[in-house]
């Protein structure tokens, strides 16, 4: 057994100890907790010794391992790439972040924790998955804790939330299975890297496409299946906001160059207009919508969705810059929408509400807490320092190279991404401290601060030193670019598609 | 050394930053500023060598980041011009940081204060050392951030708040040009760094680039973005709304930001692209006519504001445009010595007009000053020289430095000239007006404080009662005059009587130390920047295009054009002194007569207004019309919530059938049959036949 079947194992046997505690609640409740730290801790140590072991200056698939499974096609293929390993290192890295935010969980913690452990062990899975199945296998399951966690230990319309997450994922994930049956169909294999070398036919890469989409657009999302974010957001506990926001999300981008850009490259060239006008819009009209929200999770939310659209944006003008600039956005965004949640999380566990209006002057009462959450606003905001500025800035670069008329629109999102998340740090943390509910409220205590501060730390560091994540990423990126450009043959055609926007 | 001097500001800032509570406020005031007054002595030495040597260099931090074909470095460029920066920043930066000692003793807050002051330098300083467009944009927008916390340093205040967002978001309009200008830059020339773009500007003189749908000269356009971010950070006409609401921050912050050194950013950065800029003419007329209509727009308003320290925003505003104008007509130079002279000056004013609220007990309208110069002479001497070197008198800083940039603007052919010549000319005679309007009605006259209560008016920010002799026909109700909330009541408590008394000795030290500047900087720096040494001193850090003669040609010009500054400082300190100090009570009269005239101008020609109508409402509600009714009620609507209503009909439907009597259940099985049987007999009859007699 290798080294990335470990990780996907760790988190289980976790599970599965946690799943044999008996006894007084109070003690089943602190073993439950403390075990899963300990088992998500052992996780991400592993996982940073398999990026010991990855040699980022090769574009090829490393720490490849092989197990028989339903057939002689379909089999249990694991490895990594440049592209799926940082969202490895950002699932293990953020699992004892969210643990550390669930706490104070009251209700059923032993099912709880196992759902988190359950849901790392299919989001590393979906990153590993080097075969077509295998993925889908792993794409789909994590649904299943996902709204375990929202549906149960959710807030007050949970349910409504949790059906809505559900619907939409499953919809576009029924049309992927169909995609990856005819791509079995079609090339005999399910094998991620045969299928990388297979060429299809060009009016079925429209379709597969099309399916793959579906999929992947609604886990993004972009617009106009976005509106389940907001709501799913909402209700789930602060480790599931945290969860969704910083990793679940990354699957559509993440797909969107594992299969869709190398697997179906005429076709993305066809459709890279459509993904363009759907960005600008996500990003131009969430941000509007943002400006409205007056509940601090679904503003972030909102936020997250017009963040999205740089990365669907930036991939698909397959420009190194566009490229890059989208992994290093979602990787960024991963730890600053993380943050964010966590920090509303910090002050929803003292008031219990969400509501903007509800806070004033916290910043009389919290001078920790502000520092925090400037830092996350001003990278949420994309300020050059942050980790925020990077992404954005490399995905509209490669967007005005390849078509100006996308940077010129998407950067408008430069414009107003500042109000909101001004006005919503201004409305919370400023002003007089006249609320009498909040004269009491305390400054992060040692647990919430072990959580904010390595992400203050983090967003810093990659903010003015972002050549880890661009490094790794580069080789792959280049292999990418280069085998889709041989693949449209000349890059003419790719031209055309291009020119009806401008 | 140059790392010496860009990084011990924001060790300064970490530290106090971090442990100013540890340290205490006293500790932290001391060490950021003595952080401070080190970094600028390293910066006069720098400048020495550079400017009068061959210390020119490229020093290379390391690597920001990379992909693909684009590099981006942190690096310092160390040039003329940067050195020249240098010791502006770090020189007023220290003196502002020792003036803050003396200013802000009363603020609990004073550690964080230090903190984002040196965050300021720091950041400033990594903007006039950049080597590239990206670690440029760094400092850009770096010090947009410490002007966001500065200006909402009192954050308890709305208004504060208010200004402080606004701020960075009008920036932000600058630099979302900014932002497509360096992409432009780097398509065009494939790189960011100055050592790529400069060599290849020759290269690239006509090429066109296709962009919302024009063919646009490409330089020009690129010239054009970039000078969007110049605009919003120097408070150009269109993206000048910020400045004035700037003015809610501390004194101290609008003497280092807002008037000596982040404001002149975009001057700095024209000046810095002078080979771009030089090869793109189109976009040197926009320069001039946003530049000229600057300096005459923002003269207008400053003419009628009431409070000191708007008066002396307004101005700097109409100086920078001068200063643009200078850069417009391919006087580099000239601009950026009037950037160099203006620090001086206009810092002393606004440090001076922060001693005058501190003598004031936080009092910052001008109609409820007058006669203080009695009570505090020190600050009022370096008031007026203040004000004679912005009015250009003869010999003061201004003088040189603002008569350059109007003759360079009488002689220039480039397009818009004619028109910067009239409106800077005009602009010269309303400076002078209001200067000295400014300064009569704060120090000279009969004193109009001594009736009014300070403590009510402390609490109450538009309760103060308009004075008799107030020109006012509308009240300004946008005029706040209140400064420290949290220092006011138990200062004012104690106090018996309102007597202005003179500030400390770390507030008047930094006034003499630039006062002096503004006496002889000009003067001493003259030959350097624009006269004879010019060649030896700049060493090609400003570039001017081979047909560019405009410093030798501003020699020659005619008589009554190199005397017309002059006169109209004089017309303008003549017309202030009989409106102001001869018949005190002829303002009040000439604006009940002008009534819409002098609206229009004390209401700032109505932008915030119509700004507030454009864009800011607008936007609000159109994201709430697409939250409630795009996201709400059409893609929710028509998506999940539509569908699981109508799967809900649907069952319902079924439901209802369920009703359990089995007689209903007898009766649709009845129909049932009646129908299987109508079926069979028709349609499903005839092929059963047909296979029956098969």
């Amino acid at each position: 057994m290798g080294l990335l079947a470990g990780l996907l194992i760790l988190p289980l046997v976790g599970a599965a100890f946690i799943l044999t505690l008996r006894g007084d609640a109070d003690a089943v409740r602190s073993n439950a907790r403390w075990a899963s730290l300990f088992t998500t801790l052992g996780t991400f140590l592993l996982s940073l010794w398999a990026w010991g072991r990855f040699d980022a200056a090769s574009p090829a698939f490393q720490l490849v391992e092989t197990h028989a499974w339903l057939t002689d096609t379909i089999r249990f293929k694991l490895g990594v790439d440049g592209f799926s390993m940082p969202f490895v290192l950002l699932t293990t890295f953020l699992m004892p972040f969210a643990i550390l935010a669930s706490w104070s969980i009251e209700h059923r913690p032993k099912e709880y924790f196992v759902a988190f452990l359950v849901l790392e062990t299919t989001m590393i899975g979906v990153f590993v998955a080097l075969d077509l199945v295998l993925f889908y296998l792993f794409f789909e399951a994590g649904l299943i804790p996902m709204f375990l966690i929202i549906g149960i230990w959710g807030g007050k319309r949970r349910i409504y939330a949790s059906f809505k997450f559900f619907l939409y994922t499953l919809l576009g994930s029924l049309l992927m299975l169909l995609a990856i049956m005819a791509m079995y169909w079609a090339a005999g294999t399910t094998d991620v890297p045969a299928l990388l070398q297979h060429r299809f036919a060009a009016n079925l890469q429209t379709w597969l496409w099309l399916a793959f989409f579906a999929s992947f657009a609604v886990k993004m999302p972009m617009w106009p299946v976005h509106t389940w974010l907001p709501d799913a957001h909402v209700e789930a506990p602060t480790a599931g906001s945290i969860i969704l926001a910083a990793i679940l999300l990354k699957m559509g981008g993440y797909g969107f160059i594992r299969f869709s850009i190398a697997m179906f490259p005429d076709a993305s060239a066809y459709f890279a207009p459509l993904v363009y006008a759907l960005s600008i819009v996500a990003i131009v009209y969430t941000s509007l919508v943002a400006l409205a929200q007056e509940d601090m999770k679904k503003l972030i939310a909102y936020s997250s969705v017009a963040h999205m659209g740089f990365v669907t944006m930036g991939i698909f003008t397959m420009t190194p810059q566009g490229v890059q600039g989208a992994m290093f956005q979602m990787i960024s965004h991963g730890l600053v929408s993380g943050a964010l949640f966590a920090s509303v999380g910090v002050i929803y566990d003292r008031m219990h509400t969400r509501e903007i209006a509800a806070y004033g002057g916290l910043v009389n009462r919290m001078p920790l807490y502000a520092v925090a959450l400037m830092v996350f606003t001003l990278a949420n905001v994309g300020l050059p320092g942050t980790s925020g500025f990077v992404g954005e800035f490399l995905t509209l670069q490669g967007a005005f190279k390849a078509n100006p008329w996308v940077s010129f629109l998407a950067t408008t999102g430069v414009i107003l991404s500042a109000p909101y998340m001004l006005w919503l740090y201004s409305r919370v943390l400023y002003g007089p401290l006249e609320k009498p509910s909040l004269k009491t409220i305390m400054d992060l205590d040692r647990r919430e601060a072990a959580i904010l501060l390595p992400l203050v730390a983090l967003v810093i560091y990659y903010g003015i030193v972002p050549g880890p994540i661009l490094d790794s990423v580069a080789a792959s990126t280049e292999a990418l670019i280069r085998g889709y450009q041989s693949a449209l043959g000349t890059t003419q055609t790719a031209a055309a598609p291009l020119a009806v926007l401008q | 050394m140059y790392h010496a001097i860009v990084f011990l500001p924001l060790v300064g800032f970490l530290i106090a930053g971090l442990f100013g509570r540890l340290i205490g406020a006293r500790a932290s005031e001391v060490v950021t500023t003595a952080l401070l007054f080190l970094s600028c002595v390293l910066s006069w030495i720098a400048f020495v060598n550079v400017g009068f040597g061959t210390g020119a260099t490229r020093i290379q931090l390391g690597q920001w980041f990379a992909s693909g074909d684009m590099v981006v470095d942190w690096a310092f460029r160390i040039d003329t011009l940067t050195v020249v920066m240098l010791i502006v920043v770090t020189t007023v930066s220290a003196l502002v940081h020792l003036y803050s000692i003396g200013y802000m003793h009363e603020d609990p807050h004073r550690p964080r204060f230090f903190a984002y002051l040196s965050l300021f330098t720091f950041a400033m300083l990594m903007l006039v050392t950049a080597d590239n467009l990206v670690q440029m944009f760094f400092g850009w927008e770096g010090v947009g951030l410490a002007s966001y916390l500065l200006i909402g340093f009192w954050y308890e205040k709305e208004s504060a708040r208010a200004a402080a967002i606004k701020a960075f978001i009008v920036n932000r309009v600058g630099d979302f040009g900014f932002a497509l200008g360096i992409f432009l830059v780097f398509v065009l020339f494939g790189s960011v760094a100055f050592d790529g773009i400069f060599p290849r500007v020759g290269d690239l003189a006509n090429t066109s680039f296709r962009f919302l749908g024009f063919e646009w000269h490409a330089l020009t356009l690129a010239c054009l973005l970039l000078f969007m971010g110049a605009m919003g950070k120097s408070a150009q006409f269109l993206l000048h709304t910020w400045l004035p609401d700037a003015m809610e921050g501390p004194t101290p912050v609008s003497a280092l930001i807002h008037a000596a050194t982040m404001v002149t950013a975009g001057v700095f950065m024209v000046a810095r692209l002078s080979p771009l800029f030089e090869a793109a003419p189109g976009a040197q007329t926009v320069v001039i006519v946003i530049g000229a209509t600057t300096a005459f727009f923002a003269a207008t308003i400053g003419l009628v504001q009431n409070d000191i320290k708007r008066v002396v925003a307004y101005s700097t505003c109409s100086q920078l445009g001068y200063m643009f104008v200078g850069l417009g007509v391919g006087a580099y130079s000239a601009g950026i010595f009037h950037l160099f002279t203006h620090a001086f000056f206009k810092a002393l004013l606004f440090l001076g007009a922060g001693s005058v609220i501190h003598a004031m007990h936080h009092e910052q309208d001008i109609r409820n000053m007058g006669g203080l110069r009695r009570h505090i002479p020190f600050t009022a001497a370096m008031f007026a020289i203040g004000t004679l070197a912005l009015t250009g008198f003869p010999f003061t800083a201004g003088y040189f430095s603002k008569d350059a940039i109007i003759e360079a603007a009488y002689v220039s052919h480039r397009g818009g000239a004619a028109y910067a010549f009239l409106c800077v000319v005009i602009a010269a005679f309303m400076t002078s007006f209001y200067s000295w309007r400014l300064y009569f009605l704060t120090f000279e006259g009969a004193p109009r404080w001594g009736h009014h209560g300070h403590a009510a008016q402390a609490a109450h920010p538009v309760a103060h009662g308009a004075p008799p002799d107030h020109e006012g026909v509308a009240h300004d109700e946008r005029s706040r005059d209140i400064e420290p909330p949290t220092a006011a009541p138990h200062e004012h408590g104690a106090h018996g009587d309102h007597r202005p008394h003179e500030s400390p000795l770390a507030i008047l030290i930094p006034l003499g130390v630039l006062a002096l500047g503004s006496l002889v900087a000009g003067f001493a720096a003259k030959e350097w920047f624009i006269g004879h040494h010019y060649g030896e001193f700049w060493k090609g850090a400003l570039f001017t295009a081979p047909d560019n003669k405009i410093l030798n040609e501003i020699h020659h010009v005619p008589l009554w054009v190199a005397l017309s500054p002059a006169v109209m400082m004089a017309l303008g300190f003549l017309l202030a002194y009989a409106m102001y100090i001869r018949d005190p009570a002829r303002p009040a009269r000439l604006a009940a007569e002008h009534p819409v005239l002098y609206r229009f101008l004390v209401n700032k020609w109505y932008f915030d207004e119509l700004y507030d109508l454009l864009f800011v409402r607008p936007a609000l509600r159109l994201g709430r019309f697409l939250w409630r009714t795009g996201d709400g009620r059409i893609i929710d609507g028509l998506g999940p919530d539509g569908i699981s209503a109508r799967v809900i009909d649907v069952t319902r439907g079924v439901v209802r059938l369920q009703t359990g009597y089995v007689y209903h259940y007898a009766f649709a099985m009845l129909i049932g049959v009646a129908l299987l049987i109508t079926w069979y007999l028709t349609l499903g009859g005839a092929g059963w036949g047909g296979g029956g007699a098969h």
